[in-house]
């Protein structure tokens, strides 16, 4: 495809791990922050490619695998009541709830449907007036900017019966998490691409700054991924620990301002439990209490909802890069992408699907 | 409703739409069953339900697909395929017009592929019971003496190949739902394969393995033949043949073309003094003008299929689990 083809092209990103290899004089753990890079470095293989001084441990930057299973449940109580249909990314189809999942729903009769943006969601409710429509706002500030357009554009057409079940999360608060953690293991972060494209990287200078740790602003082909690792590998070693952009061609200081300001209008910072790791301060975005009216949450009322996590499954410390997925005893035997415990083993971003489905058993 | 009820209207129905169109010896006898005459020696069976909504797709529709998907079947044993048998349920409510139109092209696409459809059944049922067509037909096929073809049959130093371009069939119907958001120009790959195999295996007699990476795509179908072989296929991802449109909806969509359906392409797994014959032989048919050599067979991890990927990594080309489904971001 034109404008991935040079960055997957073979023969730089041998050069580009040539640079690393002669660069690296000890061993080193980055965390690439997204879990779509985790899904680009065992599909291209260049997990295995990279010198052996260089780990990678995986980050909490899937947002089907963050989202609390408090807020899947809630999904689950409202997409099961009548005349409700119920929208969502098809990621969180399969996610686990405490009992069930979206799929399972889904048969036995509830209106769920898999949409390609939260605009389509408008688009049904639109088309169903009779119908309450809810859409399943998840992800971290790279959705956010799509699903407060929605919102506003339901608010533009006077729609009553749209509302959001809200459970956006943000990556530097959980960054300040994994740092301040007495385990972490992290030296070097691969800082995510697709959420500095809209928030820019100026709020990760302070995090450099105060727990005086490299990043690389980072893509998601292999040329984007080798650049990143080599950047902040250059910087460990020599002891530095600035905020490089290795993905300029997405990327700038200051990021997306008109994003940011539909996001400021729709949303605001409010306290976010993460599945598998726990509560976190401030480190979400809920809807401006102006916006309640389309609060899904308020809407129905799902306010006493009982959960039961897998008490096998150690999601939340892979999502923190304390451990990888192959370390879990119910990795690819109890828990496999047909019978999962954790979301991190059905999302399209989960490290626990990445290291199943690409043969990383080790 | 009256059409399914045995009565005159089904008669009028039978006549009007089916006999019409279908018309062979067999058929016209009208009898309850068709009397045939085959080869002596042995005969493939494969029967096979077809559902697609939209009925009509780029590129084809649930007629073509109905008679390719099992003359497909019965030929990726190395059967010669003659007759096949057509059971069609109908919603009520389904314009004539419409099922006329898909039997005029399950006849064309009979008549493609050099077979008689010599048997059918209808049964209506009420409007809201079925998507408004679904069609399973079964097809009987003659095996030639001595021929061994399976997917329990690949060996250790066999090549593997594939006879063109993956994925277009999913995307097609995929893209024509509307529900995308943007046009994509992909049309279907359904078509009827015997008359490539045929020339296939004149010169490659020693085939070991023909399969049709239908549902689940061709990464499930290859682990299917891993498994069945008890042996490990590599595959070299950029040898596996892809249009550019397919490859951008699919990057854009978060899909793997790897495990997406065709309905017009098969994968031929021969042994390696046959290959150079075998390649020639596909990219002379039209069906195979973009056939490429895939990978390999070989005997350590058995049940395996471990693709090479375009930076020159390694990892495991897995099956398919459950559906495939549009991802966040």
């Amino acid at each position: 495809m034109q404008f991935t083809a040079e960055f997957r092209d073979a023969a730089l990103v041998h050069k580009g791990i040539e640079e690393i290899r002669r660069t690296v004089t000890r061993p080193w753990t980055l965390m690439e922050i997204c879990g779509g890079q985790t899904h680009a470095l065992l599909n291209t293989g260049l997990d295995e490619m990279l010198p052996p001084e260089i780990e990678l441990v995986h980050g909490p930057g899937c947002p089907v695998c963050v989202t609390s299973l408090e807020l899947i449940d809630k999904a689950l109580a409202i997409a099961a009541q009548p005349n409700v249909i119920f929208t969502s990314y098809g990621d969180m189809l399969r996610v686990p709830g405490s009992h069930e999942d979206l799929f399972s729903l889904r048969a036995r009769g509830a209106q769920v449907r898999v949409v390609y943006s939260p605009l389509d969601a408008v688009r049904i409710a639109r088309e169903n007036p009779d119908h309450q429509v809810v859409f399943f706002a998840i992800g971290f500030e790279t959705t956010a900017p799509a699903n407060a357009a929605s919102l506003l554009q339901a608010h533009a057409l006077g729609l009553k019966n749209y509302s959001l079940l809200v459970s956006h999360v943000c990556v530097p608060p959980a960054m300040h998490a994994i740092l301040g953690s007495p385990t972490c293991r992290v030296q070097g972060f691969l800082a995510a691409g697709h959420v500095c494209a809209v928030m820019g990287y100026q709020e990760y200078l302070p995090i450099a700054e105060q727990y005086r740790v490299p990043m690389s602003v980072t893509g998601f082909e292999p040329l984007d991924l080798v650049q990143g690792i080599l950047l902040t590998v250059r910087q460990l070693e020599a002891g530095t620990h600035e905020v490089q952009n290795a993905y300029s061609r997405a990327v700038t200081l200051q990021g997306n301002l008109g994003a940011q300001a539909i996001i400021s209008r729709v949303f605001q910072p409010c306290d976010r439990n993460w599945r598998g790791i726990g509560p976190i301060p401030m480190s979400g975005w809920g809807l401006r209490p102006e916006w309640a009216a389309y609060d899904a949450e308020q809407r129905f009322s799902v306010a006493h909802i009982q959960t039961q996590e897998s008490p096998i499954c150690i999601a939340g410390q892979i999502l923190q890069g304390l451990k990888k997925p192959p370390q879990c005893p119910a990795f690819g035997q109890q828990c496999t992408p047909e019978t999962p415990l954790g979301a991190t083993m059905v999302s399209s971003e989960g490290a626990c699907a990445a290291y199943y489905r690409y043969g990383r058993s080790r | 409703m009256g059409h399914g009820s045995g009565g005159r209207m089904s008669h009028d129905l039978i006549q009007r739409v089916f006999s019409a169109a279908f018309s062979n010896p067999a058929l016209n006898q009208a009898n309850d069953s068709a009397r045939l005459t085959l080869p002596s020696g042995r005969i493939a069976v494969s029967t096979d339900c077809h559902i697609v909504a939209p009925l009509f797709f780029p590129g084809g529709d649930i007629g073509r697909l109905a008679v390719c998907g099992t003359v497909n079947d019965v030929a990726m044993s190395g059967a010669v395929p003659l007759y096949l048998t057509a059971g069609f349920i109908l919603e009520e409510g389904l314009p004539i017009a419409v099922l006329e139109r898909v039997v005029a092209s399950m006849q064309a696409a009979a008549q493609e592929a050099g077979i008689q459809i010599v048997a059918g059944d209808t049964k209506v049922v009420e409007k809201g019971k079925a998507d408004g067509l679904f069609i399973t037909t079964a097809g009987v096929g003659w095996l030639p003496e001595g021929r061994q073809i399976g997917g329990e049959l690949a060996a250790a130093g066999d090549q593997v190949l594939l006879s063109g371009p993956v994925g277009q069939h999913g995307m097609a119907v995929l893209a024509a739902r509307g529900e995308l958001g943007f046009q994509a120009e992909i049309t279907s790959d359904v078509a009827p394969l015997n008359g490539l195999i045929q020339e296939l295996l004149a010169a490659a007699p020693h085939t070991h393995v023909l399969r049709d990476p239908t549902r689940g795509g061709l990464a499930t179908t290859l682990n299917e033949i891993a498994v069945q072989s008890q042996v490990s296929i590599r595959i070299d991802e950029t040898a596996v043949p892809i249009l550019p449109t397919v490859r951008t909806v699919c990057e854009m969509l978060g899909f793997d073309p790897l495990y997406v359906a065709n309905e017009g392409k098969l994968i031929a797994i021969v042994p390696p003094e046959e290959l150079p014959a075998a390649l020639s032989a596909l990219r002379a048919h039209p069906y195979g003008a973009q056939a490429a050599h895939i990978g390999t067979v070989q005997s350590q991890d058995p049940g395996r299929v471990l693709l090479r990927t375009q930076i020159g990594g390694t990892r495991l080309l897995d099956k398919l689990a459950g559906e495939m489904l549009p991802r966040i971001c």
